[in-house]
């Protein structure tokens, strides 16, 4: 098996272009389609990997410490980020308990954790076992991490409970939507193909 | 940017699905077990069995689609009243309180993206059986579409998360899940993995014939 590694095919339409040299910055669309082949980002590596080691940091926050309570006259009922989904637990939804687990907890983790085990040892020219397999796999988990969904699931919450009683918002809410945005920054600035290019055949 | 206006497919290349590498196939063409160098991702010329795994899944969504709207979503027990929603109902009591922008949210994600992801995907599968070659660079945008929407109808389960968690009053205010919770949460798992099996390089492999139909 050879590889052509100077062609890329679209991956919407599989239409064969020559991969051209792309300043960093712009970005290669498919000829046919219009899909978006390539992106270069400036110094993405080195901002991926700081908006990720700042995304652990307000990981742990969000999740350690009370997210949002509810006062109805005299009771107070305090929740983190983990008290939803043991209560759906308990009501017998078993599976959506898990997927609530999965796509605001573990999968968020594993997209921050992932990008600091791969591009911590690129960056400081290190191998590392399974990298092109870890990130394969962040890929895939990519459309499965909700963090943004869940935001706006807060706000409507918040306002459907708004006339009933007071809500207070936590130090883990606020970490929460911090969370988010370097989240979402990180995901941007992460320009897949420079991190494929790392591979190198002959090792 | 340029291109030789041919398919990878017709060099006998297959672009890996997930890293997008080149491969170049054996003349004999069979590449059943191989996978990707780079990233250890199975190789395949196209989505195995794209068209059927597909329909199924567009068919499982759709059916689970109606108990998810029919049954109760949350039931609300307060001061010993106890009033149960289905996610239409939701959207009602907000468009009745005046909350307009949250009853189109909800309206939007919860009812019309599940419903327009089934339906775009069919409308998609169908024309590709039937080898139509019309406005294919409008049907790989559709698609395009119904990939980046498909999360955002988890919203009504995180809404329910949350009012489960934070609503825990005994007698006084209890919210508990209701079973289309459940329901729903599989019509948006498995629309997901629809679209995700869904391969829109068929779009692009029907041939064009003499008379440009």
């Amino acid at each position: 098996m050879i590889q052509a590694t100077r062609l890329i095919a679209c991956h919407e339409c599989d239409l064969i272009h020559r991969l051209p040299l792309i300043a960093s910055g712009k970005s290669a669309r498919c000829s046919r389609c219009g899909a978006l082949l390539i992106r270069r980002r400036k110094n993405s590596l080195e901002r991926t990997l700081a908006l990720a080691l700042a995304g652990l940091v307000l990981f742990f926050l969000a999740n350690a410490f009370p997210f949002l309570s509810f006062k109805l006259e005299t009771q107070i009922q305090q929740t983190t980020l983990i008290t939803g989904i043991r209560e759906l637990y308990h009501q017998d939804l078993h599976a959506v308990a898990v997927l609530v687990m999965l796509t605001t907890i573990v999968v968020p983790l594993v997209q921050l954790t992932g990008m600091i085990y791969i591009l911590l040892p690129l960056r400081l020219n290190r191998k590392v076992p399974r990298l092109m397999e870890t990130f394969r796999l962040m890929q895939t988990l990519k459309p499965w991490s909700m963090t943004e969904v869940f935001m706006l699931g807060i706000l409507v919450s918040i306002v459907k409970l708004a006339k009933m009683a007071q809500i207070i918002p936590g130090v883990a809410l606020y970490s929460f939507m911090a969370l988010i945005f370097t989240l979402a920054a990180a995901t941007a600035t992460l320009d897949p193909q420079t991190v494929w290019e790392q591979w190198n055949p002959d090792r | 940017m340029r291109s030789f206006m041919s398919t990878a497919k017709n060099l006998n290349l297959i672009n890996c699905h997930s890293c997008h590498l080149l491969c170049r196939a054996h003349e004999s063409g069979s590449i059943a077990g191989w996978v990707c160098p780079r990233c250890g991702a199975r190789l395949h010329f196209r989505k195995p069995k794209s068209v059927a795994r597909t329909w199924a899944l567009v068919i499982a969504a759709a059916i689970f689609y109606v108990p998810a709207n029919v049954l109760s979503i949350t039931t609300i027990v307060s001061f010993g009243s106890t009033q149960s929603d289905t996610i239409l109902s939701g959207v009602l009591y907000f468009i009745k309180t005046g909350m307009w922008p949250i009853a189109i949210i909800i309206f939007i994600a919860s009812i019309v993206v599940p419903l327009a992801k089934i339906l775009i995907l069919s409308f998609l599968m169908i024309t590709i059986q039937r080898g139509s070659v019309r406005r294919r660079k409008d049907r790989t945008r559709l698609y395009r579409i119904t990939e980046a929407i498909g999360r955002w109808s988890m919203l009504d389960i995180f809404v329910v998360t949350i009012l489960v968690a934070l609503v825990h009053l005994g007698s006084l205010a209890t919210v508990k899940a209701g079973p289309a919770a459940a329901f729903f949460a599989a019509v948006v798992v498995i629309t997901m993995f629809a679209a995700a099996s869904f391969d829109p390089r068929l779009i692009w492999d029907a041939k064009e014939s003499p008379d440009g139909k």
